[in-house]
């Protein structure tokens, strides 16, 4: 009994906020030895109080569960399985399709002549679960590759 | 809410929920879906104020509050009206409010027709073209400031009009829509009247349980109006708080992930209105209010995008952004997968292959890509569909029939990444990075910049059609640790802005458009003031007031009530002692208070514009609105929806009865795609339209989120709620044979599935125009991966959208039930021919 630790002492504190709903409860992470050992909620936040509901309590389990995976993987066309592909490789190959499907896909003028300058063959989807800079970059970059078709959850 | 106020963004912030002395939820469960932000409710409650629920079901919400109204899905448009006709048969508004801070006065056009001339319909409608054109809907004079009638006596003024529109919406007529008795809609409307005025104040909270609808937009409209005319926006304890339901669902929308906008509410150039950066700044600046400003956002963005290429000269590259000549929004985008005209797609933390209305026709869409990256923690639905979706199963699609070339990435999460998300409450709050992400797990903002910095190598290697706008793209950040990962805070910085000599903005009146300063978001310029990342800032809320303005950074200008100048009378006094917020101090000369004043600082509230002026100073002294061009809340809404200028009250596209109020039975507007595989259940006018015969419902849990991802893969919340159910009242399970903790296979004429059966007296059965009604309730967390598994609701849904926002009615659609499991394999096809055989759906509708 006398050798019990709580799993938290002598870890680094983080300062983040929950992941799930918009909310935006104040979370306290934990990290010993480069590893995430708790997340709690944040006292300080005048908007949470230090609370968290079930799903940000359970937030270690979303950042270090069992199912989540670290490898990039290809399925070919046709495909029946799939294959590894290592991350600059996979990087190379997206840039290429994007670009390819650009040039096949590129509108410059509607029927009447009016201006378009767009790639209508990309669509995207996702932004709601992201950061406000990752949005941002996104936005950016279609919007000079062409591409309009950038949509989130907010529609959903 | 953009439409009523001015901004796209919730009025209020959760915390001042704890001074309301009535709040009405609405189209949301809170208590489950928003629990932590509940507790503010709970402080309201425990000091008195009256809680009212109005929603299908009774859940954890309806446990906690005063009063539980339940309510048909897809009424709440007939149940505000009732209440809007309440305040108006009674003389409840608080006058003084409405007649200085609204447009009930503005006198309208002489051929405007409402709604009561037309049935159903306003002026401008285009019965061939199924659209309004909006002319008459303008206000009547054009020559400066609307004409008004402050007596509010005059017949064609918005109120008398409101009056007449709403003379029918009584809550008789509504209870007999609702579901419910007359007498449940007048004790919410008297115990909102009796909360509201001077001493006291109301607020209305809401979540997708109102999007989610073909009139979406005209029921959040309806709760602007009754805010307005009982005086409740812009003071503690009141407005409308929209509850999102993804970390930063709001700062997706600021910074948008939408295609009709750009970053600020600033909207994408169109292709038939917008030639050149003039064309497109006068179409879309106003003369008065902060719109008048356009100008100084637009060029502002374009210099942060295109760097030294955006000069004068070069019309600041406004001709490198692509242009829009419709709908591309997400449904359309997966209608032109299936035609073959989107042939690349990103998923990027999204799951539509569960989480998107008729999943099932999305899983289709992404069987017919020639690409597809999907960036996610594990392999999600929507990256493993072309070898277990349920088409799979059924023999509709084969694996090795299906082309897509598929990409999957490992993301990082919200620890292995520094970053800012914006709240429900428009609240910008920073994460610091806790750990690096394993492997090759890389966070979205690695993804893109070096996307795009491949892209542009590339660029510069090989000649590349229309390379203009990635060529000349400004696209360095710092770059850190081994995976050369961008620097956010450097992105955050650019959103914020920065003048001729690189030094970071503070606020957005610092913006020019003349060239000399970028900025990447103008709603947020100020977020990264004083050279300091304020989104970072953490000081306790113990240590600060109730508003707790030094916590994090809201937009705008770090407001966290919005039109907050409404919370003083028009001579800037305080309405009263117990709802002080922000009012004008004569000595000091500008306005004070606990929160940053929505107004510019030292207008007298007396100020009254001189001719000519123009943006900011063309509003008065008593204009809290200043966002709009008559700086005046909206009851009337004479521009920005494409469906009417007041709320209408039409049945879902798919509905059991016939519309009581009109002989228009759904929103004409409504956005529809008529295929197969997207058929619409017949409704009642049509023949056979009591083939599905119960309201369909789907919603959230506490224990999982959204389509699953961040949920199933949870060994606790998997736990919690391990399966899928469906919840029906006792009533129906009788009717149908239905027993708890047994099988019952759910249908449409899009899909069959399966669900454990819940019977409970949470679900009650309704009287809808003297006969009995039952409703079918869904959770819809679960596909075929993760720690549990089960069949997706959304495949039931159909699509079919609101005509403003594009967004699908998830919510009081149509559907069967029967006892035990479903077909499997090809008995799936053939069970659904059936079905739309016995609905004699020969054609597709």
């Amino acid at each position: 009994m006398a050798d019990w630790k709580a799993r938290t002492e002598g870890a680094k504190v983080v300062k983040s906020i929950c992941p799930y709903c918009a909310v935006g409860c104040g979370q306290s992470v934990y990290v010993k030895d480069e590893k995430i050992v708790q997340i709690e909620g944040d006292p300080d936040s005048p908007i949470s109080r230090g609370r968290l509901c079930p799903k940000g309590a359970a937030s270690l389990s979303l950042v270090t569960n069992p199912l989540r995976e670290y490898k990039v993987k290809y399925r070919r066309p046709f495909g029946t399985r799939w294959e590894e592909l290592p991350l600059e490789r996979a990087m190379e190959m997206i840039a290429d399709r994007v670009l390819e499907t650009r040039r096949d896909t590129w509108e410059s003028t509607d029927g009447d002549g009016h201006t378009l300058n767009r790639c209508y063959g990309i669509a995207h989807l996702g932004g709601a679960t992201l950061d406000n800079e990752e949005n941002y970059l996104m936005k950016k970059l279609y919007t000079a590759l062409g591409v309009v078709q950038v949509e989130n959850q907010a529609r959903i | 809410m953009g439409t009523s106020f001015g901004r796209g963004g919730a009025t209020t912030f959760q915390q001042d929920l704890q001074n309301s002395d009535c709040i009405l939820i609405m189209g949301s469960n809170m208590a489950e879906n928003h629990p932590v932000g509940f507790q503010w409710v709970m402080e309201a409650r425990e000091r008195g104020a009256k809680i009212i629920h109005v929603d299908p079901r009774f859940t954890r919400t309806s446990a906690m509050v005063n009063l539980h109204v339940p309510i048909r899905p897809g009424t709440d448009t007939a149940f505000l009206g009732a209440i809007i006709h309440y305040i108006l048969e009674h003389d409840r508004a608080f006058k003084e409010y409405v007649v200085n801070y609204t447009n009930a006065p503005v006198i309208l056009r002489e051929d405007f027709k409402d709604t009561e001339e037309l049935d159903g319909f306003f002026s401008g409608w285009h019965e061939d073209q199924n659209r309004y054109t909006f002319e008459s809907w303008q206000y009547g004079s054009m020559d400066g400031a609307p004409h008004m009638d402050k007596t509010l006596q005059d017949p064609r003024c918005v109120y008398q009009v409101l009056k007449r529109h709403y003379a029918r919406y009584t809550p008789e007529t509504a209870a007999q829509i609702c579901g419910i008795d007359a007498q449940q809609i007048i004790e919410v409307a008297e115990a909102l009247c009796a909360n509201s005025g001077r001493e006291r104040t109301s607020a209305i909270s809401y979540s997708v349980g109102w999007t989610q609808h073909t009139a979406g937009a005209q029921t959040i409209r309806g709760a602007a109006i009754i805010q307005l005319l009982l005086g409740n926006i812009g003071r503690p304890g009141g407005g409308i708080l929209a509850l999102r339901g993804h970390a930063s669902i709001q700062g997706s929308t600021d910074i948008p992930t939408l295609f009709n906008l750009l970053p600020g509410y600033i909207p994408m150039p169109h292709a038939l209105a917008h030639d050149n950066l003039k064309d497109f700044i006068e179409s879309g600046s106003a003369m008065a209010g902060a719109w008048g400003n356009l100008d100084r956002y637009v060029v502002s963005l374009l210099k942060a995008w295109f760097g030294e290429h955006a000069t004068e000269k070069s019309d600041f590259c406004f001709d490198l952004l692509p242009r829009i000549n419709g709908d591309h929004s997400t449904y359309r985008s997966i209608m032109d997968m299936l035609d073959g005209k989107v042939k690349g797609f990103f998923c990027i933390g999204e799951n539509p292959a569960v989480g998107s209305g008729n999943s099932g026709l999305h899983r289709r869409a992404l069987a017919n890509l020639e690409w597809l990256v999907v960036r996610d923690f594990n392999e999600i639905e929507s990256a493993s569909f072309w070898y277990d979706a349920p088409e799979i199963e059924s023999g509709e699609l084969r694996t090795e029939s299906i082309k897509t070339e598929i990409f999957w990435m490992p993301a990082a999460g919200h620890t292995e990444k520094d970053g800012s998300f914006t709240n429900t409450q428009r609240l910008l709050q920073w994460r610091d990075k806790a750990v690096e992400p394993q492997d090759e797990a890389r966070s979205e903002l690695w993804f893109y910049y070096h996307l795009g910095k491949r892209i542009k190598e590339k660029i510069a290697q090989q000649a590349e059609p229309h390379a203009d706008p990635i060529r000349f793209l400004t696209w360095e950040y710092p770059e850190t640790g081994e995976t050369r990962e961008p620097s956010a805070a450097a992105v955050l910085r650019e959103i914020n802005g920065w003048d001729a000599q690189g030094k970071a903005l503070s606020g957005f009146g610092e913006l020019k458009a003349d060239g000399s300063t970028a900025c990447g978001c103008w709603i947020y310029c100020g977020c990264y003031k004083d050279e300091q990342n304020q989104t970072a800032r953490r000081k306790p809320g113990s240590e600060q007031n109730w508003v707790a303005p030094e916590w994090a950074w809201a937009w705008p200008a770090n407001r966290r009530i919005l039109y907050n100048r409404a919370s003083a009378d028009p001579q800037g006094k305080p309405w009263s002692e117990r709802k002080k917020y922000v009012w004008w101090d004569e000595q000091k000369s500008e306005w004070i208070g606990f929160d940053t004043p929505d107004f510019a600082k030292n207008k007298r509230p007396d100020y009254i514009p001189p001719n000519g002026a123009k943006a900011d100073d063309a509003i008065a002294g008593g204009q809290p609105f200043i966002m709009q061009a008559d700086g005046l809340g909206w009851i009337f809404a004479p521009t920005g929806l494409v469906d009417g200028p007041l709320p209408v009250y039409y049945e879902p596209h798919e509905s059991p009865v016939r519309n009581l109020l009109y002989s228009q039975q759904a929103n004409p507007c409504r956005r529809q795609f008529p295929r197969p595989f997207n058929e619409s259940n017949p409704s009642p006018s049509e023949l056979h339209g009591d083939a599905f015969p119960f309201v369909l419902h789907t919603y959230r849990l506490t224990e999982h989120h959204t389509a699953g991802a961040m949920s199933r893969s949870v060994p606790h919340l998997s736990e919690l709620q391990p399966e899928f159910f469906c919840e029906v009242s006792p009533e129906l399970a009788q009717l149908r044979g239905l027993i708890h903790g047994d099988w019952a296979t759910i249908f449409t004429s899009r899909a069959v599935i399966e669900a454990r059966v819940m019977v409970t007296g949470r679900v009650k059965p309704m009287i809808l125009q003297g006969k009995e009604f039952h409703s079918v309730g869904l959770p819809y967390h679960w596909g075929s991966r993760g720690l549990v598994t089960g069949d997706s609701a959304n495949d039931l849904l159909q699509i079919t959208l609101e005509p403003n926002a594009h967004i699908n009615e998830t919510k009081g659609l149509t559907c069967d039930i029967m006892p035990g499991r479903r077909p499997r394999g090809e008995a799936v096809p053939a069970f659904l021919n059936d079905v739309r055989k016995r609905a004699h759906m020969d054609v597709v509708t």
